[in-house]
């Protein structure tokens, strides 16, 4: 096998179950985001653009979806001949097997795949995280600073940082202490859940924690407390933009209004850091003759006719007459008959929703559930 | 069967009527349909149809097209076994130059493992399942099945295309022409050809040593007197792209629906080169209507009755009506344009007025972002 500088290994193994139906048939980092994604796009769109060619993608809950969304890797340029992606679900061996138990664990379990790999850096990510960031850089800062780990940080609102991991670092940005979701944070500079790894570092750490029967087997709480406690170089490189972990439905639906913010950080529409997907062979939309469109971000396969406000619409959506939409999401191939009223909605997949219908109350969020069929004048929400 | 069958697509295609679509490449590569290539259509009707084996034979002005056309995996013909295959053009040649490209490229003919050849072109853009073509073919046991459409438009639409005259009894074609643009009806040659392998390379041979044979179409209507050629009617949708004109109104009558229902969402998929563009924003203030919108757009002004491509900017108070409008452009403030085709790559300063009219678009040349 080639040495490989860099690779990537992608936890996305997790349910985010607060997502509620949105995650009921599929991990969250494969629920649909921003008109024709899903949510692990952006993971695996940065490391293509960083020139990161090999990414294991670690899953566990509801694999299928990512399965057949990432395939070979191919949207992504991660179809390689040495490298690119590889699935790494729990498996069996001689001495049983396990399911992942924390997010050390899961890449502790796959330390064959980092082996046959034999990189120097071992990047870990999150895949459940929507933002735009140029790893290289990351990894500069990590060299530079003759790191055994860095961690990406971002500044979060004091009245915030409890929800996240908060290090404290000297001048140098060397980090002299972290805490897991701390009661009393004492910073503001919280963990992106972005860490590189000196692999051989590394190694050492994840056997030692395998073999630690208190362990929760957790980067945050086990690996990254251990490596300080030992005196290693743990540094921070800081983050600035958009960030976000779309961990409710009340989040996922304002991460896509601030989508149609037209000074939002995220610039899902600027050209020099694509985000790929996995894309299907369908026709451009059609905006009929009496449709009306404002701030709202629709993509292709859609026929509009009518009213679409502050919303965002996924491939093969069918808008009818005289339906007005507004501040919603509306995902694949969902039809909206004529003469229907939805406000402040999330209709998932294939949702077929009959004329002269309301949906939403405008205040809570409605949530329509994939392959219904809202029945004329069946009120909801 | 289909696995018996490979395909030829020849890109000998008469340009003169639609030089201002075709400055930099081939017709088969020319924008339509808001995301589409010409060259799309024919790919997914052979694809569709079971066909696993493709031969592209082009000119030397290829570069768009094998960009466009890569590996073929867009169409799934980036195969091990079979797959697609592309010839061009040497520049030594001028006299009846297709049938001396496919003589070239014998190798490629017999190497498949096929028995027959469906021969067809590009710029009759349809989606056609050309498995009936083949049923229609094999059972009526003549050495070959050419395709036609009926028309009643031949006075404005098809123009310079061959004419077929058929049996009415029997379907046997009995002669061919040109359609010059005196009748509004006739039967008008797609050039789609069903034959064996074997009946093509007795073709190829003919046309390669007779230095008055031109296309090799014509080469094969030379032998209408000699061989039993068949007919198969196709009653769909056909666009005919090979003059401007046809161009604008084929695009312009994709925006109804019965045509687009058609064209684009049978259960024959158009396949196309996927570009990886982010969804088409609308920006407040803007006002859509009747038009196809490809992905990557930033639409703030009015667009109506239009064909619009990936990574259009409209911007503020710029009005754009009755325009087909490719890929990659920008539309500054407060322009107007009417029955315009923007061809890539265009900037339309602030404030600009162009005009032109259903008989008559105007075209403005693609501009190349190197000098």
């Amino acid at each position: 096998m080639v040495k490989k500088n860099i690779v990537a290994m992608i936890l996305a193994g997790g349910q985010g179950s607060r997502l509620g139906l949105l995650t009921r048939n599929m991990a969250k980092p494969a629920v649909p985001f921003g008109g024709k994604y899903r949510i692990i796009d952006f993971a695996l769109s940065n490391c293509s653009n960083s020139g990161i060619d090999t990414v294991g993608i670690l899953t566990q809950y509801k694999p299928q979806m990512l399965n057949s969304h990432i395939g070979i890797g191919a949207p992504w340029d991660l179809d390689r001949v040495h490298g690119g992606a590889a699935m790494l679900p729990p498996y069996m061996s001689e001495a049983g097997g396990d399911w992942y138990k924390g997010t050390a664990n899961a890449v502790y379990q796959n330390l064959n795949y980092l082996e046959s790999c034999n990189p120097e850096y071992v990047l870990i990510l999150s895949g459940d995280h929507i933002y735009k960031m140029d790893y290289r850089k990351m990894l500069e800062r990590h060299i530079d600073a003759d790191a055994d780990a860095t961690i990406a940080v971002i500044d979060v609102p004091i009245e915030e940082a409890s929800r996240f991991g908060i290090m404290s670092t000297d001048e140098n940005d060397v980090i002299t202490a972290f805490e897991e979701k701390p009661k009393e944070p004492k910073g503001t500079l919280a963990s992106m859940g972005i860490y590189i790894f000196t692999y051989s570092k590394l190694k050492k750490y994840l056997i030692d924690d395998a073999a630690d029967s208190e362990s929760v087997n957790d980067f945050g709480k086990n690996i990254i407390p251990s490596m300080i406690a030992n005196g290693e170089t743990l540094v921070a490189y800081r983050f600035s933009g958009y960030w976000k972990d779309v961990g409710t439905i009340q989040s996922y639906w304002e991460a896509h209004m601030d989508l149609l913010n037209p000074d939002n950080e995220i610039s899902l529409f600027s050209n020099d850091w694509k985000i790929y997907t996995d894309t299907a062979a369908i026709p451009s939309q059609y905006i009929g003759p009496d449709a009306h469109i404002e701030n709202s971000i629709v993509t292709e396969g859609c026929v509009i006719h009518g009213e679409l406000v502050d919303s965002v619409v996924f491939p093969g959506v069918y808008i009818g007459k005289n339906t007005r939409i507004e501040r919603s999401i509306i995902m694949e191939n969902t039809a909206v008959e004529d003469n229907v009223i939805i406000s402040k909605s999330i209709l998932l997949e294939n949702v077929h929703v009959r004329s002269h219908n309301a949906i939403g109350n405008g205040t809570d969020i409605a949530v329509i559930d994939t392959g219904l069929t809202v029945e004329s004048q069946a009120r909801m929400g | 069967m289909m696995k018996d069958y490979m395909a030829i697509i020849n890109l000998e295609e008469n340009e003169n009527d639609i030089r201002s679509l075709t400055v930099n490449r081939p017709i088969a590569s020319i924008p339509i349909g808001s995301r589409y290539r010409v060259i799309d259509f024919m790919l997914s009707n052979l694809v569709n149809s079971g066909i696993k084996n493709v031969g592209i034979f082009s000119g030397t002005n290829s570069r768009s097209l094998m960009d466009h056309v890569g590996t073929g995996k867009a169409w799934d013909l980036n195969r091990k076994i079979d797959g697609l295959f592309l010839f061009n053009h040497g520049l030594c040649d001028f006299v009846n130059h297709d049938s001396k490209l496919l003589k070239n490229n014998m190798e490629y003919i017999y190497r498949s493992s096929s028995e027959n050849v469906i021969l067809a072109s590009s710029y009759m853009v349809c989606n056609m399942d050309l498995a009936k073509v083949v049923d229609a073919h094999e059972e009526s046991g003549a050495d070959m099945t050419v395709v036609y459409t009926e028309t009643a438009r031949a006075d404005t639409e098809f123009l310079n295309c061959y004419t077929l005259d058929v049996d009415k009894e029997t379907g046997r074609l009995n002669g061919v022409g040109k359609n010059i643009g005196f009748h509004p009806h006739a039967n008008v040659c797609m050039e789609i050809f069903v034959m064996t392998k074997e009946k093509l390379v007795e073709l190829i041979h003919a046309g390669a040593h007779n230095i008055n044979a031109g296309s090799f179409s014509n080469v094969i209507f030379n032998e209408t007197g000699n061989l039993y050629i068949n007919t198969y009617k196709y009653e769909g949708f056909v666009f005919c792209i090979n003059t401007v004109s046809s161009y604008y109104r084929s695009n312009m009558r994709m925006l109804s629906s019965d045509v687009s229902d058609a064209l684009f969402r049978s259960e024959r998929p158009i396949y196309t080169k996927i570009k990886d563009e982010p969804p088409t924003i609308y920006v407040k203030g803007c006002s859509v209507s009747n038009s196809l919108i490809a992905d990557g757009c930033v639409i703030e002004g009015t667009v109506r009755n239009s064909v619009i491509g990936r990574y259009v900017n409209v911007e503020k108070d710029a009005v754009v009506e009755d325009c087909i409008i490719l890929q990659n452009i920008r539309v500054h403030k407060g322009a107007h344009l009417s029955h315009v085709i923007i061809d890539k790559n265009v900037d339309i300063d602030e404030h600009t007025e162009l005009k032109g009219s259903e008989t008559f678009p105007l075209v403005i040349e693609k501009t190349s972002m190197f000098k």
